[in-house]
């Protein structure tokens, strides 16, 4: 697992699965369609990426096809960051 | 009491007549998609109009839509109205079976709907019955799709041209389903008259311009989506298409703002709370806007104010009403809103073609200032519920020959200013993100699940998002599904809004000495 995945599932965790048992939460778990993050979640996640790793979302990107697994998210930060 | 009055129009004449006044100005926008002119879009929904009589829809009809929001749907709109039917606008974004459910329950005689939902819904009529016959769209935008779809049905049996139905007031214009609190959604059916005195009012309180820019935010089986499509088409202003997508993200969402010139915006406080946290509201151009309208929920005072602060010299109106009344009562937010103001804003006065009333548990009005339920009556209340004469009877004070008085289940008192302010509920409906949301629809969703037992549902105040809705549930097996897997099981079978913010696993549920569920100390439990 990468940097960028852990510290982003620990977020979730923390934020938005409060108790569940981390190892519940997969690179592959759905977030956005699995009821995980809702509208406002998804800002926030967003927020803490582009301040955590200094870079910038496109409005476009913040959407099921780009944010839905911890591992799609690790993959476009590191893109970024590229 | 309650004269009842006949308005002279149906709903569908105001664009048929903004068609013959202003034929070439821009009715609808779709960002993205393209636009239509008046004269084209009341071309496109007669067409719709012939389809339907040709596939045998008539007076009294009601007409499913299962359509994403397009210049496709508003045509479809006007083309069932036109027909002389009812419109039934579902969410696409909700569970097949639910949209189902409602189209089997008014029994639609006829459907428009997008292919891509066309399979989902075959497979859950098979268990409901007989499937209505549709025009099926291979995708909308602009309004090619459905003008696409009735050229494929022309080619096979060219429609006859019809005449536009001249709907009596009493005839029913929508039905819009909202939260049951027996896990189904029930329908409210509102008529012409309903309709039209509403926009009437509208017209009133917004003087709207052919040069306005209306946006349509909300999507169109909720019940604000009435004031963006027929005020703004009334008036031969344009109507700015606000994506679902593009409609949760503030960001993309200011930009439309400014990009579109929206003149007179319309949405729940949430969005509007999202808009000025996240928005980056004073670094646009935003000077076309003028009104800003918000309905459905209470909004914050803190973030009201920051709004208001970040795009002053606006005018700012509190829309409150049950989608049985639409908007029954309104405030113009006095500005600027003082620091220290912790109350949110008052729900108002009465609005002018409507009556309202406090009334204690009897039905007796109260005296000015006591707490107690409020009542309306008056030509923009319902007609009752879809095939629920109970629960229809049930939602009104008995007659006692001063009129239909519609229970509205919201505990409010007459302030010393003449404005009704907002106390709470008698019931168990609460609102999130503008939506209405009984919380038995939502313990009769998380029963669907096989492995719990038991389940009961309590709304939390919250200051943040104003209410945050907790789960409690108790298991069949020793060891319960993850938090992970409920919040799926819920996505796949509640609408967004009614997914739980918690699940809180339970040996059993508090039970009352006669054995019902213990809200109050589940609420204790926290």
């Amino acid at each position: 697992m990468s940097d960028v995945e852990y510290s982003v599932k620990q977020f979730i965790l923390k934020e938005f699965l409060p108790g569940e048992d981390p190892s519940e939460l997969t690179s592959s778990t759905p977030l956005i369609t699995g009821g995980i993050l809702d509208s406002l979640a998804t800002m926030k996640l967003v927020m803490f990426l582009e301040d955590s790793y200094g870079v910038k979302f496109e409005a476009h990107e913040v959407d099921p096809d780009h944010l839905d697994t911890v591992a799609d998210i690790a993959r476009l930060v590191a893109a970024k960051k590229g | 009491m309650t004269p009842a009055v006949a308005t002279a129009a149906p709903l569908h004449r105001y664009l048929i007549e903004a068609a013959r006044r202003w034929p070439e100005q821009t009715a609808v926008v779709e960002p993205g998609a393209g636009s239509i002119s008046y004269a084209r879009l009341d071309h496109l929904s007669d067409r719709v109009r012939d389809r339907l009589h040709a596939m045998g829809v008539r007076r009294g009809d009601r007409v499913g839509l299962y359509l994403r929001k397009s210049i496709d749907t508003v045509a479809a709109i006007y083309g069932v109205l036109k027909a002389g039917a009812a419109y039934v606008p579902v969410d696409p974004g909700a569970p097949a079976s639910r949209d189902a459910f409602i189209l089997h329950n008014c029994a639609v005689s006829a459907l428009l709907v997008e292919s891509r939902f066309d399979s989902a819904l075959r497979a859950e009529h098979e268990q409901l019955g007989r499937l209505p016959p549709m025009v099926v769209l291979e995708r909308v935008g602009g309004g090619q799709g459905l003008s696409a779809a009735l050229d494929a049905l022309d080619r096979e049996e060219a429609a006859k041209l019809s005449d536009t139905f001249d709907s009596a007031p009493g005839d029913l214009a929508y039905i819009l389903y909202t939260s049951g609190s027996t896990g189904k959604p029930k329908g409210v059916m509102l008529s012409h008259e309903n309709a039209v005195s509403f926009v009437d009012w509208c017209s009133e309180l917004l003087e709207p311009r052919t040069s306005d820019r209306f946006s349509s935010h909300a999507p169109f089986h909720f019940d604000l989506s009435i004031l963006d499509i027929h005020v703004c088409l009334k008036h031969g202003a344009t109507l700015v298409l606000v994506g679902e997508d593009v409609g949760k993200d503030p960001e993309r969402l200011a930009q439309l703002i400014a990009g579109e010139r929206i003149s007179i915006w319309y949405s729940a406080p949430s969005i509007l709370a999202l808009l000025s946290q996240f928005g980056r509201l004073s670094d646009r151009d935003l000077s076309a806007l003028r009104i800003v309208l918000f309905a459905g929920e209470v909004f914050p005072i803190k973030h009201l104010r920051t709004l208001t602060q970040q795009l002053p010299g606006r005018r700012y109106v509190n829309l409150y009403g049950p989608t049985e009344t639409n908007v029954c009562t309104w405030y113009e937010v006095k500005l600027p809103i003082p620091e220290g103001q912790a109350k949110p804003v008052p729900i108002g006065v009465s609005c002018s073609h409507l009556q309202c009333r406090v009334v204690d548990g009897e039905g007796a009005a109260v005296h000015p200032g006591q707490e107690g339920e409020l009542v309306v009556a008056g030509r923009g209340v319902m007609q009752g519920y879809w095939a629920l004469p109970e629960q229809s009877a049930r939602a009104f004070l008995p007659d006692d020959g001063e009129g239909r008085w519609y229970r509205t289940g919201d505990v409010v008192f007459e302030d010393p200013d003449g404005n009704y302010a907002y106390l709470g509920r008698r019931d168990r409906m609460v609102k999130r993100r503008g939506y209405r949301v009984e919380l038995g629809e939502i313990e009769a969703g998380l029963y669907r699940h096989a492995l719990v037992k038991e389940a009961a549902v309590v709304a939390i105040p919250d200051e943040e998002s104003g209410v945050k809705i907790k789960a409690f549930l108790s298991c069949r097996e020793e060891k319960h599904p993850s938090l992970i897997e409920m919040k799926r099981f819920c996505a796949q079978n509640l609408p967004a809004y009614m997914i739980p913010d918690s699940f809180s696993w339970q040996a059993a549920l508090p039970k009352t000495s006669t054995d019902k569920v213990d809200y109050q100390r589940l609420k204790e439990l926290r």
